[in-house]
């Protein structure tokens, strides 16, 4: 009585995670910056992001945190924290969006799928409709998530001072590399 | 009977959960997002000096800080002397580099005729999250050498020439625009002037920062000397130093512009040298330039 009692345990529980299942994450992922301006360029590289993908909904969210940026110079670290996106007061960015064609991805099926995804951007306190194109590569039962797509920072009230003016650029390019695992639970 | 009744429980429970969990819109949660178990402070002061002395804040590791500290000449000059931008001045060209997040060495060069190294070497740093740290703790052992044409110089050796200093700094970055340290000094000279000055000189200093905008910061700077030296024929009196300015930060230079009644430029001098006081209005204008070179860049 008790072994069939189990059975139907571990059969319920393998239902309910196969209903979780269509979930998949990361906390490792890289998002990456890059000003191009005529006199520097400057990169930040973060390592540790957060990101979660829906398959069902096509839900797409992503957080960062803005002091896990590094940089080739630590001068340019200091001054995009106390400076420019002031990360005492906002210490994360975060992305809220849908892959708008979702239907068309098929997350049990290897390739190399082209994504749309339009959604909120939530930089320095500042939120925006942001709407790019990338790639979901689905492989062996992972995503790799892939998107580059330009911000403009004066759109996130953040200022370039007059004397930095060739120093950094108002267009920013960021680029969105994500390796995410299925969500077991 | 109760196991399965439990077990049940169990799986129920954890049913409502993923549904629960399916319908929330914030996906982010479901991972849960931490805050970082310890994360540093950094930036307390706009550079390693608060405006005389040493700050609480570090040089980055690999990083190259050219000095150029400079005071003019006595306000109180008047227009005669340009309220003393005629000088005569005082200038110091040092260099401070960042060996690893926690240690750093420097050297200097004073018009006054003096040498002077330091190595600095931060023990605790501030951080919060979740094992929190209040304050960073550093430490400072520096000295100076006069370099001076001594007359009679025969009748001294080397040694005469040296004074070292001690430093303690127990500061904290209480917000984004509030940063204080206490940082008391101990400083030992080898040689004095009189028999009753003393060799050794102990002053408990405070040193204090508050952020005006983002690039601009008022910064004060403050010692109490316990034993202030007599000069040989009275003429001169000893005071305390104090200076008041503003940093001013333009990308990649520090700008910090200040007020001082203090025209001595490393700790030897300022502490036991300044011989003119604020009451009298006995002040100088002066200004530090620090300018950061990252000389080994971080890989990756």
């Amino acid at each position: 009585m008790l072994k069939k009692n189990l059975i139907l345990f571990v059969a319920l529980c393998v239902s309910i995670a196969s209903f979780a299942q269509g979930k998949f994450y990361t906390k490792t992922g890289k998002i990456s910056f890059l000003s191009k301006a005529p006199l520097e360029e400057i990169e930040g590289k973060n390592k540790t992001v957060t990101a979660v993908v829906d398959s069902k909904t096509g839900a797409i969210q992503f957080a960062i945190q803005m002091k896990g940026f590094e940089f080739e110079k630590q001068l340019m670290q200091q001054h995009f924290n106390e400076n420019y996106v002031e990360s005492d007061k906002y210490p994360k960015a975060e992305f809220k969006g849908t892959i708008s064609n979702n239907s068309t991805i098929n997350y049990k099926k290897d390739g190399n799928y082209p994504a749309k995804v339009k959604g909120k951007l939530t930089i320095h306190g500042v939120t925006r409709d942001v709407e790019t194109t990338g790639s979901l590569k689905i492989n062996g039962g992972k995503i790799d998530a892939n998107s580059t797509f330009n911000v403009l920072i004066s759109d996130y009230n953040i200022k370039i001072p007059a004397v930095v003016k060739d120093k950094v650029s108002n267009t920013i390019k960021i680029t969105v590399d994500c390796d995410l695992e299925p969500l077991k639970s | 009977m109760q196991t399965k009744s439990f077990l049940l429980l169990l799986c129920l429970s954890g049913m409502a959960g993923k549904v629960l969990s399916q319908d929330s819109t914030d996906l982010l949660n479901l991972v849960g997002q931490e805050q970082p178990k310890k994360e540093y402070v950094y930036n307390a002061f706009k550079s390693p000096r608060v405006i005389m002395s040493h700050s609480m804040e570090m040089l980055r590791p690999g990083v190259l800080d050219f000095r150029i500290l400079h005071r003019f000449g006595l306000i109180s000059g008047g227009l005669y002397d340009f309220y003393g931008l005629d000088g005569p001045a005082v200038v110091r060209l040092g260099l401070d580099y960042g060996l690893n997040n926690n240690l750093s060495i420097g050297i200097g060069r004073s018009s006054t005729k003096e040498l002077d190294g330091f190595i600095k070497y931060r023990l605790i740093q501030q951080a919060n999250g979740v094992r929190n740290t209040p304050v960073s703790l550093v430490l400072v052992a520096g000295s100076t050498v006069s370099i001076k044409q001594f007359p009679n110089q025969d009748k001294y050796v080397f040694g005469d020439r040296l004074a070292y200093y001690w430093q303690g700094i127990i500061g904290r970055k209480f917000s984004t625009a509030l940063t204080m340290q206490l940082m008391p000094i101990f400083l030992h000279r080898n040689m004095v002037d009189t028999s009753i000055d003393h060799n050794d000189v102990f002053a408990p200093g405070i040193g204090a920062r508050v952020k005006l905008s983002k690039r601009i910061s008022l910064n004060v700077d403050y010692y109490y000397v316990l034993h202030h030296d007599v000069s040989r024929d009275l003429s001169v009196k000893y005071y305390n130093p104090l200076s008041i300015g503003v940093d001013i930060e333009t990308g990649g230079h520090v700008f910090q512009l200040h007020f001082t009644n203090s025209s001595g430029i490393n700790e030897k001098a300022f502490l036991t040298e300044t011989g003119h006081s604020w009451s009298d209005r006995d002040i100088f204008f002066g200004f530090n330039i620090s300018r950061q070179f990252q000389l080994k860049k971080k890989k990756g």
